[in-house]
């Protein structure tokens, strides 16, 4: 109840959107439910993107690398799963590919000092430079990824459509949101990690190690994007292309601003983007868009929600800034 | 090595008493103990020219990682450079295929460097060239009864103003929202390939083209080469010198440096942030319009096509950061970038390695250059604090 009072808009949004939803369903069940399996299906990596740009900013770092994260970790989880015939081996080294690449922006930017955004975009080229060397084409992954129907979830209407019957990279990161969440605002980690993002400092005189723990938030933040890049090799489509991330970690980037560096919020700003897309692509049947506009629709729209949303949002106070022990800020 | 440096007290009362090892510059205090006094001679002047030191060594030390890459592939390693290096510069082909990559890469790497110095990280040149290119094409058809000279003189002007316009939009947005440049630019780079996509599958399309692809450039306004030097290469050497001039000798550039240093210092010096953020945009925009337009008017097939950027603009990003933000040290850098991708498709050829291998020893020199470890390994305590590279401010 206190809750409620205290974000009514909130609260209040999302049960207009949801009967809304269910409004539409009625009116014409097929139409709404490709339209919002499809907005979930193009919010996935979005969602897992920005989920370790929230550990790593809320820590402190700025992490304009998502991108290259998750192209590396495309490429490695399907060349292995290739390789191996197994469909988990593929998934799990996708997140160690994504851990590796975490571990590489926090030695540079926390340990080596190295200018954060700097060190993110060198990340990218890195990425697009190893992945298209190594590229081999025409390896096929053994067996598709299994669709699973969650017994009873996958039963409601609707919502059971678009979010319980499911890939398992896809349920991960519907689980992954909550968890992320309650972890940050209600354990002691997530009180620790936001105060080193905040006040470095003045969690630096309360005892904390501030270098350790950047250290290990943006390594194992990286696990996020190493399964967003999972997801995009093995359970969007079966297959690696050179660059196939296509700019998705920077809208990753975007949703974690537009949801203001809170996973819940993250999550409703990915649903946002994947059904303005999947809207304009419903749209196109009926008016007569070119293709092209359609595709680029994303990026124009991270654009406005990003002129829009800065200013109104408040970034973790001490993001971008290196922390040097005795050299107070 | 980015420190803090744009607080103002945070500069001077932590350098010289608590920062740690490292950085011996220039306080006139006494060494801390077991901090060498500066050293002389030989080991002297490498302190002093650290800066060209530091991108040599990262380009020889990404060589020889490429080496075993190759060595991996079953080819000699010797043998692979020796092929791409004599033709990039020993034939007329190849040296002339050297020139022409060279042109648009000093380019689109001054346009990095400029916003580098304000302390914007521009990673947009590839949109950038892409919008000039297409405008250059577009007005080209449109005036292709005035002579040669005219349309190219029309076209290039055209060029320079789209990318100047495109490259403002994420300085606009910069300057007055605060949206980060980096992600603005790099949507920039995604709305101007479909845009571009568009007009070369219906307006702007060559009906008599196979694939999509603009009409080409009147042949009376395509730029002969001399020799086997383009006609852009002056034009872009030119550039270079007078980026160079800009940013020493005028009260802009002083301007730009000023921003750079500690934006909340020429703030307070009356220096109009919002303005100079959009106009430094504009100008590296131009810059990189420019190469786009060259690129249209200067290299076979002479049209708006599908790949005519290639990774021009990325590759502007591994030149910047190789020539130390310095235009004049884009023109080694350019030089090296343009005969490894000029070299390239001949080394398929003759060894059968991919040309990949050429985006993976740019990103391996990038990665090196850009990491304060070499510096740190060779000089150690003499490292110099301007090997941090630049600092680009925060969202």
């Amino acid at each position: 109840m206190e809750w409620l009072k205290r974000n009514q808009v909130a609260a209040g949004s999302i049960v207009v959107l949801l009967v809304a939803a269910f409004i539409f369903h009625a009116v014409n069940e097929n139409v709404a439910t490709s339209m919002f399996k499809g907005a979930w299906f193009f919010a996935v990596p979005l969602v897992l993107g920005a989920l370790t740009g929230v550990v790593g900013e809320r820590s402190g770092v700025v992490n304009i690398g998502i991108e290259g994260q998750m192209l590396v970790a495309a490429f490695a989880a399907f060349f292995s799963a290739a390789a191996s015939g197994s469909l988990v081996v593929g998934i799990l080294v996708g997140m160690a590919a994504g851990i590796v690449m975490g571990a590489f922006l926090a030695l540079t930017t926390v340990k080596g000092l190295m200018d954060q955004i700097i060190a993110g975009v060198v990340i990218n080229i890195v990425a697009t430079g190893l992945t298209s060397f190594f590229y081999r084409p025409g390896k096929v992954l053994s067996s598709n990824m299994p669709q699973w129907d969650i017994p009873l979830l996958s039963q409601i209407p609707l919502i059971g459509d678009v979010f319980f019957q499911t890939g398992p990279i896809a349920l991960f990161a519907l689980l992954s949101v909550p968890v992320v969440h309650f972890a940050l605002f209600r354990t002691r980690w997530g009180l620790r990690t936001r105060s080193i993002g905040e006040y470095p400092s003045a969690a630096d005189t309360a005892g904390i190690d501030v270098i350790r723990m950047r250290l290990v938030n943006v390594t194992i933040g990286g696990i996020f994007a190493g399964a967003a890049g999972a997801f995009l090799s093995m359970e969007a489509t079966a297959g690696f292309e050179r660059g196939m991330t296509a700019g998705r970690g920077f809208l990753a980037l975007a949703i974690l601003i537009f949801g203001g560096w809170r996973p819940l919020r993250v999550f409703a700003a990915a649903l946002f983007f994947g059904f303005t897309n999947a809207l304009a692509s419903q749209l196109q049947g009926v008016i007569n868009i070119p293709q092209q506009f359609i595709t680029l629709l994303p990026y124009l729209l991270t654009l406005v929600v990003l002129a829009v949303a800065a200013g109104r949002v408040r970034a973790p106070g001490a993001v971008g800034q290196p922390f040097v022990k005795g050299e107070g800020s | 090595m980015a420190d803090p440096r744009d607080e103002p007290s945070g500069a001077d009362h932590g350098a010289v008493t608590t920062q740690p090892t490292t950085e011996a510059t220039p306080p006139p205090v006494v060494p801390e103990r077991g901090a060498p006094p500066p050293p002389t001679g030989v080991l002297g002047l490498l302190v002093r020219e650290q800066s060209i030191i530091v991108p040599l060594v990262a380009v020889v030390a990404a060589l020889a990682i490429g080496a075993v890459l190759i060595r991996a592939q079953g080819v000699n390693p010797t043998f692979a450079y020796e092929t791409l290096f004599k033709y990039s510069f020993l034939t007329a082909d190849g040296l002339q295929g050297t020139f022409e990559k060279m042109v648009p890469l000093i380019l689109c790497g001054l346009a990095v460097v400029i916003p580098l110095r304000v302390g914007l990280f521009n990673i947009g040149a590839q949109g950038q060239l892409m919008a000039g290119a297409i405008a250059a094409a577009a007005t080209a058809h449109a005036v292709r009864e005035a002579p040669g000279v005219v349309v190219a003189i029309v076209a290039m002007v055209a060029g320079i103003l789209a990318g100047a316009m495109w490259a403002s939009i994420a300085g606009a947005l910069k300057a007055t929202r605060g949206v980060h440049e980096v992600i603005s630019t790099i949507m920039l780079n995604s709305i101007a390939a479909g845009l571009i996509d568009y007009l070369v599958n219906g307006p702007l399309k060559d009906p008599s083209s196979a694939y999509p692809a603009s009409f080409p450039a009147p042949e009376a306004s395509r730029f002969v080469p001399l020799g086997v030097v383009p006609i852009g290469l002056p034009i872009a050497l030119v550039l270079a010198l007078a980026v160079a001039w800009m940013l020493r000798r005028t009260t802009l550039g002083f301007q730009f440096e000023t921003i750079g240093r500690n934006r909340h210092a020429a703030s307070y010096a009356g220096i109009k942030l919002s303005g100079m953020i959009v106009l430094a945009m504009a100008i590296a925009g131009g810059l990189a319009g420019l190469a786009g337009s060259v690129e249209y008017l200067g290299i076979d097939p002479y049209r708006y096509q599908d790949g005519i950027a290639g990774s021009l603009g990325f590759d502007g990003i591994t030149i910047a950061l190789l020539a130390r933000s310095s235009p004049l040290g884009t023109i080694p850098a350019a030089l090296l970038v343009g005969a490894l991708r000029a070299g390239s498709s001949n080394l398929m050829f003759n060894t059968g390695i991919q040309p990949e291998i050429v985006d993976m020893l740019l990103a391996i020199t990038l990665l090196l250059v850009s990491l304060p470890i070499i510096a740190k390994l060779i000089f150690r305590r003499h490292t110099a604090k301007s090997s941090a590279l630049a600092t680009s401010w925060g969202s």
